[in-house]
């Protein structure tokens, strides 16, 4: 098993399908990085949200302590 | 006992809690050997394997296109079997792993279908023809966009998860006529290279790397599928505790 072109220039022109070939390669892998991206984009907003939510609880808790309990 | 216990494993796999807790490990080695066999084989593809006889270097498309195809079609299944499996015994992670598959199995298929009209191009001088594979390949595309589509289009999760099923169920009528298309109307697409039963028509140098490739695509398709669900289940049981501790220690 051998590499089937002699130069770089050679093995990006494939014969004159280059940018047939290129293309296709490009646009999937930019498509399956995308699929491998989301989740972890998806969680970190529902953290965000998570944390959002537990900060405005906690500061509703406090007001309701001030009113029970007036200085 | 052995019944009782299948029934077991059965019931928890069903629990999303049991799910996500269990498929946390596995997430990195399928990202890794997905990665692996990905590179290998497109390098392989790419320089290594010989040029075609009769199509030049064009060919080296065929080392994404017909990966792409296959997870494209057997991920309908896994779709469409989720669904099933939801309506049947009112299962919350098989809906969730239907609705998980949507997304992906688009992605997939317009994969299969963008990379067949750059290899048609130079090979059929034509990026498009109405032909019976490519026409049915259109379909399931829309298949995967009419689900997405049809699970944002209600309100209530359940309801949602019940129309997509159904229609996830009825679209399987498109997935045999896909596999025969290529022999039933012979016309510009080019019939199956690889075959179970018969020998294939593609030489062993060109076959590995489109091995390794389609490995290479099941595992990314096993990975993703999975961190799509877990996210997935993430949202839907918001409000149990189990996700807030998951989702607040885990960075």
């Amino acid at each position: 098993m051998e590499f089937q072109f002699a130069t770089l220039a050679d093995f990006l022109a494939m014969g004159g399908h280059g940018s047939y070939v290129w293309a296709s390669y490009a646009v999937t892998i930019a498509a399956l990085l995308a699929l491998a991206i989301y989740p972890a984009l998806r969680r970190r907003q529902l953290r965000r949200e998570l944390l959002r939510q537990q900060r405005i609880e906690r500061r509703r808790q406090v007001k309701r302590t001030e009113i029970a309990e007036p200085a | 006992m052995e019944v009782f216990l299948a029934w077991q494993w059965f019931h928890r796999l069903g629990s999303p809690r049991w799910f996500y807790q269990k498929t946390g490990a596995w997430l990195p080695w399928l990202a890794l050997a997905s990665a692996v066999l990905l590179a290998t084989g497109a390098v392989w593809g790419l320089g290594f394997a010989p040029e075609d006889a009769k199509q030049g270097n064009s060919y080296r498309i065929i080392y994404i296109h017909v990966p792409a195809a296959f997870l494209a079609l057997a991920g309908y299944y896994i779709m469409a079997v989720g669904g099933a499996i939801g309506l049947i015994w009112k299962m919350k992670l098989s809906f969730a792993v239907m609705r998980a598959a949507a997304p992906i199995g688009a992605v997939l298929t317009f994969i299969a279908l963008f990379t067949g009209a750059l290899w048609g191009k130079p090979t059929w001088g034509t990026y498009w023809v109405w032909d019976a594979r490519i026409t049915s390949m259109l379909i399931l595309l829309f298949l995967y966009i009419g689900v997405i589509a049809l699970g944002r289009a209600f309100a209530r999760e359940q309801v949602a998860d019940k129309a997509c099923a159904l229609l996830a169920l009825v679209g399987t009528v498109n997935i045999p006529i896909i596999y025969k298309s290529v022999d039933w109307w012979f016309t510009l697409h080019q019939p199956a290279t690889i075959r179970l039963t018969k020998a294939s028509s593609i030489d062993p140098s060109m076959f590995y790397p489109l091995l390794t490739m389609i490995a290479g695509f099941y595992c990314f398709y096993a990975w993703t599928l999975i961190a799509h669900t877990r996210v997935l289940l993430l949202q839907r049981e918001w409000r149990t505790q189990w996700v807030r501790e998951a989702l607040v220690e885990e960075k």
